[in-house]
């Protein structure tokens, strides 16, 4: 009985190959989405792990000289023979740009790192001295040397080499040298305190995580979101595909159980019949994820280290993770969309009728409208009174959601009204009719309404983030030259006598506040008083920070610590000044303060500046001068626009990810409508059958439901403008601020909406064109035979 | 000696089953201080490295493989010449070396109370010099037991960088913070802390040092595998032990042994059992079994007069048998022992103040104080090795 009620069941789906065929690639498109995503996401983790592990960075405290780069080896041991549980670390940069980076493996709390062990390596090996750890890729940048050898291991940062202390003092030619201490999690009892025999050194407490992570965080939270989306805007049509299934099978189910099949194997067999479908849809989709992760993985490895120096390896690797995260979620996803369906078979009466409801019950826009109200209520609440990243996404959900549910009632209503207004009987058919197809119709509407809404919020969120950053960039980099000169005081020298605008940069990592925080020191001119604006400032600013008088700072710290203009923030235990200004400084994770040089230079001699901007009238006379009468390697020669358009080139890197994800979303949004058409078209003809009997030709009809998919696309389009920018507004006003302590500005980008409206439109067209063709198509026997096997 | 014992390094294993390598230790901080070293999917590289080729002498087969060929290393030689204090440091051309303490205590209101340090070196090469790639090792051991309680710390360092070594005269062994040094061998502080115990004693030799063996020439089978090993037993001690419940005062005897080779145990040896034992008399007794996979044990043993005067044990002289076993870890650890020496009128029960007093090191083994009952009365301190 198992196997007969099994194959009955699965009949359906030899019947009706098209609904199969939506149900699995429904599934697989949205688990496509969220498992590329996933792989993206994992990857990038992955990356920042290895060079996390590699650095002992964020896990472990760090000693760090106090004044220049690097200490003698000495201190490692005064420290060690002073009980203190540190290992020595020697980082630095070879001339191509390779980082080498020096551990002592028997004093490293995490030793190795992510080195892997082989066979062929020893102890004795690594202490002697002479291996060298690198990826693959990294291993090509190694300048060869007899002196080393090179053991290439996928689990090094990319970038980086990893080797012996001794190795990496001769490879970077520091002997005796080391850069800083890694401090172990246990210490002994009896310690000395670090004042007493280390007073040269800092202690840099372990972050709870990486700087690394938290910034680029933002990223995978937009990508995050993104794939979550998508994979909604699936369950979608899941759901519609197996409700309409279900609705189909009513009458087969019903004769199952008047033949005597109990409920439960009903079910039973019910849920297999799913499993496999969902299987099936979650390997197919997870091998599709495997490819749009290996598409998007160039750019956003490009994104990452432009924006903030993450190195992501470019391979992609086959992460257990992530694909049996995907399977997770397919099978977890059917369960979601077909939960109704399998609640209705078990509470379906043996003797009811086997007439599918295609029609939406009040009852049931009464549920949708009370659930949507409920949730759109608690979105309100939750942004007046939420605090937090949790209730900042809370937010999203149930805004997003709520607004979904909430779509075929105002759909509902506009036709309505639409069909009040209708001056002919043939237009008020045509609204009643489309209002009759809505429950059909609505599932694919909400997708394509998520899917809208989603690439308004997103694409609102980074156009924003682009333009805010350009303004910051002009401001920050409103110098037309910048230089590297080790010899400060003989640049000054030289400059002197020129119309030159000098900005030397100077800053050190120092506590305010109780938070780890820059504090810089700027030489006030025209170059900060004609560009810098500020989020909030009180009056003669510039000449109170020249002067000694006043502080600025960032909105990172002024957030963090909850500092505005008029407040005090101590510099150093002995020196506090009034808060003048607050800037806005994107992208920095930590705060910052800025005083005036002079005051600088008083608490900081110790600083020498190497790195200024110059301001000219003529950039490319004093880039001149500069190479060829004061001996400055042009190399050390930066100009302003060559920076303005890395940064840039950065921001096109992350719309192309931006811009990939949206079509990507658009087409499943568009597939499911697609999909729903393609499924009521058969449903129609009884509907349509009258309306060619009295005379309407099936190439009219074809254009009228052509025309009806528009007009709802549209409407729906209407819908997900506001929700979109709604979603533009949350991201940017409370899960930026929660997340990274700065609020973006929110600017409206009217063409890129039309753009978008317009190509939800063509995917709307696109996807009723094929129905609409076989409609105009239908030969009229079949319109005739609706009448002969009238009920 | 630990002789063999100790020189086996810490760890042993059967022969039979290959444990993970002793010098897993090397790559690794001591488990306590590090949550996670590493993903458990990458171990940290030194850990496998360490394991699968450290020439050092733990590794290769037998317990923690002592047997390993002496490419380039001194071996010991019988009828040895000792020199003092120079032969108090240390010996770079032979592969393993160590100075090891075990003292059974008492505080101020009679709590028993047991403390441990060892220093070892290993070389990597029988040479030594400065720089980071000296090829000499050091590593050390520290522990601290009561009848409820077992702390241990763990320490590394490389050679060649002044951050471990041993120096003669005046006497300084230090690894880190932790130190054994004096002026001279007889006058002795011993410090070292761990994350929750530390300690500071003073030692005072009241006898002259002990010599193993044949003269300091202590043979540990019947193919001959050798060591050098002299001790000093008889050390009165008193400072302070420092636990989370507070620092004591505490008082009692030392021994020290001093141990270097370059392949002490044959392959078929799988661990040892080894006893120090100082009876309330004034007389005291080191004995150790050298189990072996295939056949009889190995047994060697010195018996020591009140005045210091030494006397080597037979082969078979020395009898250890396991009265009771304990659960430690899933380990079977030996805690209750039927110790005999019918020629000295010897027949006792020794039994371990604390049968969870594993060392659980990168090398790892069972070492802590005993009591002793019977034909004599006294404490003493126990070490197993090869149980894991």
């Amino acid at each position: 009985m198992i196997r007969a009620g099994l194959q009955a069941l699965l009949s359906h789906w030899r019947r009706n190959p098209l609904q199969l065929f939506t149900l699995v690639a429904g599934l697989a498109l949205a688990t496509a989405l969220w498992s590329g995503v996933q792989a993206v996401n994992s990857e990038a983790r992955a990356s920042y792990d290895a060079a996390a592990a590699t650095l002992g960075e964020g896990r472990y405290d760090q000693l760090l000289p106090r004044a220049g780069t690097s200490l003698p080896e000495s201190r490692f041991i005064d420290l060690r023979r002073a009980g203190w549980q540190v290992g020595p670390v020697l980082e630095g940069e070879l001339e191509n740009g390779l980082r080498i980076i020096g551990l002592d493996p028997l004093t490293a709390p995490g030793g190795m790192g992510p080195v892997t062990a082989t066979d062929d390596l020893s102890l004795p090996e690594i202490l002697a001295g002479g291996l060298v750890f690198a990826t693959p890729k990294t291993a090509d940048r190694l300048p060869p040397d007899p002196g080393y050898r090179v053991i290439t291991d996928p689990a090094v940062a990319p970038g980086t080499a990893l080797t012996d202390i001794a190795t990496a003092q001769d490879l970077l030619n520091e002997p005796g040298r080391i850069t800083r201490l890694i401090v172990s999690d246990s210490q002994p009892l009896n310690r000395p305190p670090l004042a007493e025999i280390a007073p040269d050194l800092i202690r840099q407490p372990a972050q709870a995580g990486s700087d690394l992570s938290r910034l680029t965080d933002s990223f995978h939270l937009n990508l995050t979101a993104f794939g979550l989306l998508g994979f909604a805007v699936g369950i979608f049509i899941v759901h519609g595909a197996t409700g309409l299934a279900f609705e189909q099978r009513r009458g087969m189910i019903r004769t199952l159980r008047a033949l005597g099949m109990p409920l439960t194997t009903l079910i039973a067999l019910t849920v297999t019949e799913l499993l496999i479908i969902a299987l099936v849809a979650g390997l197919t989709g997870t091998a599709l994820g495997w490819l749009v992760a290996a598409g998007l993985l160039p750019d956003v490895s490009a994104t990452l280290e432009g924006l903030y120096g993450a190195r992501i390896a470019q391979g992609l690797s086959l992460r257990p993770e992530w694909w049996l995260s995907g399977l997770a979620i397919a099978i977890g996803g059917t369960a979601i969309a077909a939960s109704g369906a399998l609640y209705g078979i078990a509470r379906m009466p043996i003797l009811a009728g086997s007439r599918a409801r295609t029609a939406m019950t009040t009852r049931g826009l009464r549920g949708l409208a009370i659930a949507s109200a409920i949730l759109l209520a608690a979105a309100l609440l939750l942004a007046l009174f939420g605090t937090g990243l949790a209730a900042g996404f809370a937010l999203l959900g149930c805004m997003l959601i709520g607004a979904a549910l909430a779509l075929p009632l105002i759909l509902r209503a506009v036709l309505t009204l639409a069909e009040s207004r209708a001056p002919t009987a043939l237009r008020q058919w045509f609204w009643a009719d489309t209002r009759a197809q809505l429950s059909g119709l609505s599932l694919a509407l909400m997708a394509l309404l998520l899917a809208m809404a989603a690439n308004v919020g997103v694409s609102t969120m980074v156009s924003s983030f682009r333009a805010t950053f350009t303004g910051f960039l002009d401001q920050r980099l409103a110098a037309d030259l910048y230089i590297v000169a080790e010899d400060g005081d003989a640049l000054e020298a030289f400059l002197a006598p020129r119309d030159v605008l000098i900005r030397p940069v100077m800053d050190t990592d120092t506590r305010l506040a109780g938070l780890p925080a820059e504090l810089g020191g700027a030489r006030v001119s025209p170059i900060y008083t004609d560009n810098w604006e500020f989020l909030s400032e009180t009056p003669d600013l510039w000449t109170r920070v020249e002067t000694g008088e006043a502080v600025i700072i960032n909105e990172q710290l002024s957030r963090r610590a909850g500092l505005a203009p008029g407040d005090t923030l101590a510099i150093t235990p002995d020196l506090t000044l009034p808060i003048a200004g607050v800037f806005g400084d994107y992208g920095n994770p930590v705060g910052q303060a800025i005083i005036g040089e002079d005051l600088f230079r008083q608490l900081h001699p110790d600083i020498q500046p190497t790195r200024f901007g110059l301001g000219t009238e003529d950039p490319a006379a004093l880039r001149e001068a500069l190479v060829n009468e004061f001996g400055l390697a042009p190399a050390a020669i930066t100009n302003q626009a060559g920076v303005k358009a890395l940064s840039m080139s950065i921001f096109e890197r992350t719309f192309t990810v931006t811009g990939a994800l949206n079509v990507l979303t658009l087409a499943v949004a568009g597939f499911a409508i697609l999909m729903s058409l393609l499924t009521l078209a058969t449903m129609r003809l009884p509907h349509l059958a009258p309306v060619w009997a009295l005379g309407l030709t099936r190439r009219q009809l074809g254009r009228l439901e052509l025309a009806r998919a528009v007009i709802l696309a549209a409407l729906t389009a209407l819908c997900a403008l506001p929700l979109g920018l709604a979603l533009a507004w949350v991201l940017l006003a409370i899960i930026n601020v929660e997340a990274f302590g700065w609020k973006l500005p929110m600017f409206l980008f009217p063409l890129d909406y039309a753009r978008l409206g317009l190509l939800a439109l063509a995917a709307a067209a696109l996807a009723a064109l094929w129905p609409a063709i076989r409609l105009s198509r239908t030969p009229p026997a079949d319109l005739l035979k609706v009448f002969a096997n009238e009920r | 000696m630990r002789d063999r014992t100790r020189s086996t390094l810490p760890p042993g294993g059967n022969a039979g089953q290959r444990r993970p390598p002793p010098w897993e230790a090397l790559s690794r901080p001591p488990r306590s201080a590090l949550p996670s070293p590493i993903g458990p999917t990458r171990r940290s590289f030194l850990t496998t490295l360490a394991a699968t080729t450290l020439p050092l002498p733990a590794l290769a087969q037998g317990f923690a493989g002592m047997a390993s060929d002496a490419e380039g290393f001194t071996l010991p030689t019988p009828n040895p010449t000792f020199t003092f204090p120079q032969d108090h440091g240390p010996h770079p051309d032979f592969r393993i070396e160590w100075w090891y303490i075990t003292a059974n205590m008492t505080a101020p209101d009679g709590t028993p109370l047991g403390l441990q340090w060892t220093l070892f070196r290993s070389a990597l090469a029988p040479t030594d010099g400065t720089g980071w790639n000296t090829p000499q090792v050091w590593f050390a051991h520290a522990a601290v037991t009561t009848a409820d309680s077992h702390r241990t710390a763990e320490r590394f360092a490389r050679g060649g960088i002044g951050q471990a070594g041993v120096t003669p005269d005046p006497f300084n062994a230090w690894i880190d913070e932790w130190h054994l040094s004096g002026p001279d061998f007889d006058n002795l502080r011993l410090a070292a802390n761990g994350t929750d115990f530390a300690y500071d004693v003073a030692l005072v030799a009241t006898a002259p040092l002990v010599f193993h063996g044949e003269g300091g020439y202590s043979v540990k089978s019947e193919q001959g595998q050798a060591s050098y090993y002299y001790a000093q037993p008889s050390y009165d001690l008193s400072g302070t032990v420092t636990l989370p419940s507070g620092t004591i005062e505490v008082t009692g005897h030392a021994w020290l042994d001093r141990e270097w080779s370059s392949q002490p145990l044959a392959e078929n040896q799988s661990g040892w059992d080894w006893f120090s034992l100082t009876f309330d008399s004034g007389e005291k007794l080191m004995g150790y079994v050298l189990r072996h996979t295939d056949g009889d044990p190995w047994s060697v043993g010195t018996w020591i007069d009140p005045d210091g005067t030494a006397t080597p044990l037979e082969n078979g002289e020395f009898l250890a048998t396991p009265l009771t076993t304990t659960d430690v870890d899933g380990r079977e650890i030996p805690t209750e022992w039927h110790v005999q020496t019918p020629s000295y009128g010897v027949n006792l029960t020794v039994t371990a103040l604390n049968p969870q007093a594993w060392m659980d090191m990168s090398v790892s083994y069972w070492e802590g104080p005993v009591t002793v009952q019977g034909s004599h009365s006294g404490v003493g301190y126990l070490e197993m090795t090869g149980y894991d």
